[in-house]
């Protein structure tokens, strides 16, 4: 059974269709990789599954349940969570506490609890704590020293592992990656595909956009690709570098491409 | 001796605090704690207020409405019902609380400008009717004769009772923010603040939380109103005008926003210049405008602004984040 299933997707904002019955799937433990050019759709589509922006038609199914006209916080406490292109931290909060609402949702402490402070409190912050000092193990050496830090005083590259780790928090069965290495030199690049990778070996699944083709060819079990708001091509990366609707889209007609 | 040492070093409040309980039994001008007193009230008023402008950025300007409500209902129950103090303050609490809620319910699918436009017409609204509803809250003659507060049989009636009466209340409501913002609940908001889509997305219930923020924020003006009410002993429409709620924002402005000392010092700054300035008479306000425009033009997010104190309430605060040498394993807590 697959994981996600997107079926007949269709966004249009006024007159401009931004996506155009897209369908799709990914099963458990798959990286999947959506590319695209510009303005193809790809962020339009994470938009649709993560119930920011809803889609106008189509089904999307999560775990065999609809989730189209879900709220984007319930559809995360679903197990789907997200980064987004333009990193988003929370500025002034701590990079712990970044992490941490992450995770909140598992929580349960409301006004009363917190104002009264049973010790079942202190036992959902330091678990809390844990899990997120965790998730943030994984970045190594970037994250864990800067722990108290506001996370806008982080580099770039920071900001966004701070993002991923967010994500990552509540350990979600889909995290959906939008442009992780936007930004980043080579060798920070490559940390990120070895951190995707990483992430499917702990157990969640993986759709992400991405617009370096080393890394997509290398990291996508499997490759879907956006045009104008359609689904033009599907299939591993091997198919996919040579596959002549593709290498039009993205070439403008052009009979060689490059992977690379 | 090394205990209160140990005590003092890990929370200055509670030098500040007894400070604040020690020397005004000194004050020998009655004023001096009048004035005192206003700032305490002002100061509950300033923190409520931050909680929705502060924490979760929502710009409300039409606080006084709550206010006003905590004032009316307190002296209506304890008038009309003859309820204890205790009660009529809770009450006044809940009553205002409610009606944030019945505001925030419907406006928070509104943002930005748009809900500071409810805000304010909220605020006039309430003080029309007020002023018109003759039956009810007697118009602009105003509720007099307001019993005062007694506790457990004692009935307050000197300044300086009144005084620790407000200093209680401040203190609760610091403690009670603290502990509300040191948690789940405070991150959830301030994450609010930092990113609205970012936080819906990473599972906050964002419309949930502002609207409990709302009722919050009213209650704890509501308390304030209802304090009010028992200390001046006589309310009426004049002291719950949108001037009052511009006030209130100034002191945000003032003492910076977004934590628990910059409202309470905002508050304490804007109650005094007027005070201190009182021999130049009318020009006063000439300073009091004076001073914000500077603050404007030199720290735009107030005196302390744009940073969160810790408390360091030794007690209830989270553990510090563990210890992490370089190079080393990290080393979770203990």
């Amino acid at each position: 059974m697959a994981l996600l299933r997107i079926a007949e997707v269709t966004k249009e904002f006024g007159g401009l269709k931004a996506l155009r019955e897209v369908s799709m799937h990914l099963d458990e433990g798959e990286i999947v990789s959506l590319i695209g050019p510009n303005g193809a759709g790809k962020t339009t589509l994470f938009n649709c599954i993560t119930g920011t922006m809803p889609p106008n038609r189509g089904s999307v199914r999560f775990l065999d349940e609809e989730i189209v006209g879900l709220p984007p916080h319930e559809v995360a406490r679903r197990g789907i969570s997200r980064t987004f292109q333009h990193i988003r931290v929370f500025g002034q909060m701590s990079v712990l506490e970044n992490v941490m609402v992450g995770r909140d949702f598992k929580g349960r402490t409301g006004i009363f609890s917190a104002l009264l402070r049973p010790p079942r409190v202190g036992l959902e912050e330091a678990d809390n704590r844990k899990h997120c000092v965790e998730v943030m193990s994984l970045f190594g050496e970037r994250l864990l020293p800067r722990l108290n830090q506001p996370a806008r005083e982080l580099s770039y590259a920071n900001r966004r592992r701070v993002e991923i780790a967010r994500a990552l928090a509540s350990g979600p069965k889909l995290i959906l990656l939008d442009e992780p290495t936007a930004g980043m030199n080579p060798h920070e690049t490559q940390q990120v595909v070895d951190l995707i990778r990483l992430i499917r070996d702990r157990g969640h699944s993986v759709l992400v956009i991405e617009h370096k083709m080393k890394v997509v060819m290398t990291v996508s079990d499997r490759i879907v690709v956006l045009d104008h708001g359609e689904k033009i091509a599907e299939g591993p990366p091997g198919a996919i570098a040579t596959d002549p609707t593709v290498i039009h889209a993205y070439m403008g007609g052009r009979r060689r491409a490059q992977a690379d | 001796m090394s205990f209160v040492k140990s005590v003092l070093a890990h929370s200055p409040v509670l030098l500040i605090i007894a400070i604040f309980a020690g020397v005004p039994p000194f004050f020998t001008n009655m004023y001096h704690l009048q004035v005192l007193v206003f700032i305490g009230i002002y100061a509950i008023l300033a923190l409520s207020l931050n909680l929705l402008n502060g924490y979760v950025g929502l710009l409300s300007i039409g606080h006084a409405a709550f206010y006003a409500i905590g004032a009316y209902a307190s002296a209506k129950l304890s008038i009309e019902l003859g309820l204890p103090w205790v009660l009529a303050l809770a009450g006044a609490g809940a009553v205002s609380g409610l009606f944030g809620y019945l505001i925030a319910k419907p406006t928070l699918r509104l943002s930005g400008i748009y809900l500071t436009l409810v805000t304010l017409g909220f605020n006039m609204i309430l003080f029309l009717v007020l002023q018109n509803w003759m039956s009810f809250t007697n118009g602009p003659l105003g509720i007099m004769d307001i019993p005062p507060p007694s506790l457990f049989g004692c009935v307050v009636s000197s300044r300086l009772q009144y005084y620790y009466l407000i200093l209680a209340l401040v203190l609760a409501t610091v403690f009670s923010m603290h502990r509300l913002m040191t948690c789940r609940f405070g991150r959830a908001l301030t994450a609010i603040r930092e990113n609205e889509l970012a936080a819906e997305a990473t599972g906050v219930n964002t419309t949930r939380y502002k609207v409990q923020a709302f009722v919050l924020s009213a209650f704890y003006a509501g308390i304030a109103g209802s304090f009010y009410a028992h200390f001046v002993k006589y309310i009426s429409p004049d002291s719950f005008t949108i001037n009052e709620s511009f006030i209130l924002l100034a002191m945000l402005a003032f003492g910076g926003q977004g934590n628990l000392i910059g409202p309470v010092v905002g508050a304490a700054a804007l109650i005094l210049i007027p005070e201190i300035f009182r021999p130049l008479q009318e020009y006063r306000m000439f300073v009091y405008g004076g001073v914000l425009i500077v603050m404007m033009l030199v720290r735009r997010q107030g005196l302390l602004g744009g940073r969160s104190f810790r408390l360091r309430l030794t007690r209830f605060d989270p553990a510090p984040a563990g210890v992490y040498a370089r190079g080393d394993k990290f080393l979770p807590e203990g």
